[in-house]
């Protein structure tokens, strides 16, 4: 028995090390932090209470129109709220993009397999190098286009609040579409084939055959595409940085680069560090609920 | 005649849809040859007369010093993931076979620390890992297994659930110890999860920019993403340069996406599931 004990802490400590190390006394730390002075350097910092979260919420206050009433909100919940509006487009659009896309390559056509190939490429590229990729597309090619057929729409691209929300949305959709895709496809392919061969006979049509069965059959495929595609547009940073740098007026900058430069460039590490704690239980609390609420549909089905 | 029809729209659909994917890296290829005068004159057609120019290769590869950032990047992935593989694997096979409270506890840990986002730790981690002296390549790969770790293990753990057990009851039996148990007859087992774990570290690590942006301070020993950002910060004006720097940095994903595109859209759907 103690043999047993022994070897079994041998073979989970070098992960579990690693993983304590790096990832839960950070976790803990960093909320101890969230309440001090810290300056990232200073290895005795103060207790200061709750003032680095009221800093988050009075500090940097930006004007905003509503329903063309104007008033002022703290930048912090402004960039939520752009990166809340972010996350449900691109979720939305992604999802709708993958799963189009493993229909139309599910159906025995020719190339399909070079098709899939293809649509999967931009999941391959770091979002770095896609998000200067695409600033040239959106500020040049766009410009280029626009000048010679003389398409106003496509003049200025990323120099607008709104074009930069949708060069982010674009960026982000075409990049994970086929991610999404080959998830979709893995879960097409394992409804059995006899159900479909049973609804032919039933003469029943393709929306019929969507409803009734691959919709529910593809109800789990959902929960992990959208638990994936939600997390990924709530934590935006590289293609944020490289595509429009949060610009302009810092108006299309997400959470993630927001609390990059509280720390490093504004060299707030305690308010920087509040802002990653309402960051994590944001993050959190959005991903279990949607989990939470997709459980409940695939159970329905 | 009706289903004939719906096979040639869907053809074409399919075709428009793959050149609306791949007419980015067609841009990027055809000017990346052009001078910045043909760049910005045209910028959808083809490189020609005197506005071809292969030249932009030469200035940015060196710039890049694109052979250093691939060997960093090389070594920074491999030495990661072959940890990731050996030490994920060694683990979640012991809190599978482990049935007490504390494999349980720890499982569960893991699996709930996916809900962590990286901004949310960064700060006191790189606080941290300064006071260990540990910003360097080294210290980044400790931090990649601590962070690969969670779904790794995950992955590892759904798959041992289904090996037999028999197999490594009858190399006790044989006098195997648990090391040669593990080494000769479980880790050959999971070959097709390793193979998932691998292409999913690798495309994670490969292509991250932030950890290393914050862990590695000097030139030397930059990473392809690192090199890129202050290549296009330098140039970002030279769209001639910093795109033919942009095409040299996709390249070798493109070359790997090429002979190992079964693995790693295989790997893609495995590690989906879970």
């Amino acid at each position: 028995m103690k043999k047993s004990k022994l070897s079994f802490g041998l073979f989970v400590a070098p992960s579990l090390i690693a993983f304590f190390i790096v990832v839960i006394i950070p976790t803990i730390s960093g909320v101890l932090m969230s309440f001090t002075n810290w300056n990232g350097i200073d290895n005795n910092p103060e207790f200061v209470g709750l003032s680095n979260y009221v800093k988050v919420f009075t500090l940097d206050m930006v004007k905003t129109n509503f329903l063309t009433v104007e008033f002022e909100m703290p930048r912090f919940v402004n960039v939520f709220l752009f990166t809340a509006q972010f996350a449900v487009v691109s979720v939305l659009l992604i999802n709708f993009f993958g799963f189009s896309l493993a229909l139309l390559v599910t159906r025995g056509l020719k190339g399909s397999n070079l098709l899939r190939s293809i649509f999967f490429i931009p999941n391959l590229i770091g979002g770095l190098i896609l998000g200067f990729l695409w600033q040239f597309i959106f500020t040049k090619v766009f410009n280029n286009i626009g000048n010679v057929l003389g398409i106003e729409f496509l003049k200025g691209w990323l120099s607008t609040t709104s074009t930069g929300f949708w060069g982010l949305v674009i960026l982000l959709s075409w990049q994970m579409s086929g991610y999404m895709m080959i998830i979709y496809i893995a879960a097409i392919q394992n409804i059995p084939t006899s159900l479909f061969e049973a609804a032919d006979l039933d003469g029943a049509n393709f929306f019929q055959k969507m409803k009734n069965i691959i919709m529910p059959l593809v109800a789990q495929a959902f929960t992990v595409g959208l638990f994936l595609t939600l997390s990924n547009s709530f934590k935006l940073f590289d293609q944020n940085l490289a595509l429009t740098n949060g610009g302009p007026y810092l108006s299309t900058q997400m959470l993630a680069l927001n609390i990059y430069r509280t720390a490093f460039m504004q060299q707030d590490f305690g308010q920087g560090q509040a802002k990653a704690v309402l960051f994590l239980i944001a993050v959190a609390a959005i991903t279990l609920t949607q989990m939470s609420i997709s459980k409940k549909k695939e159970v329905e089905y | 005649m009706n289903s004939k029809k719906n096979t040639i729209i869907l053809t074409i659909v399919g075709i428009l849809l793959a050149i609306i994917f791949l007419s980015p890296f067609y841009i990027v290829v055809v000017n990346s040859f052009k001078t910045m005068k043909g760049i910005f004159i045209d910028t959808m057609g083809l490189p020609f007369g005197k506005y071809f120019d292969f030249g932009n290769y030469p200035i940015a590869f060196e710039r890049l010093d694109f052979l250093s950032a691939f060997k960093n990047s090389l070594i920074i992935t491999i030495f990661s993931t072959v940890l990731i593989v050996l030490f994920a694997s060694m683990s979640a096979w012991q809190l599978v076979r482990t049935k007490t409270w504390y494999s349980n506890l720890i499982f569960m840990l893991f699996a709930a620390s996916m809900l962590i986002p990286f901004q949310s730790v960064m700060l006191p981690l790189v606080s941290l890992m300064g006071k260990l002296q540990f910003l360097n390549p080294a210290g980044l790969v400790f931090m990649y297994i601590g962070f690969g770790s969670s779904l790794s293990i995950i992955l590892y753990h759904g798959f041992v659930k289904n090996v037999p057990l028999e197999l490594e009851e009858a190399a006790t039996i044989d006098g195997c110890n648990i090391v040669q148990t593990y080494g000769i007859v479980v880790f050959p087992l999971l070959k097709p999860i390793t193979v998932t774990v691998s292409i999913l570290n690798i495309m994670w690590i490969w292509n991250d920019f932030l950890l290393p942006q914050l862990t590695i301070n000097k030139p030397e020993w930059a990473t392809i993403p690192l090199k890129m950002f202050f290549f296009f910060g330098q140039y970002s004006k030279q769209w001639h340069l910093a795109l033919a720097g942009l095409l040299i940095s996709m390249l070798p994903v493109v070359v790997f996406y090429f002979f190992a595109q079964k693995q790693i859209v295989q790997g893609v759907m495995a590690g989906s599931i879970k």
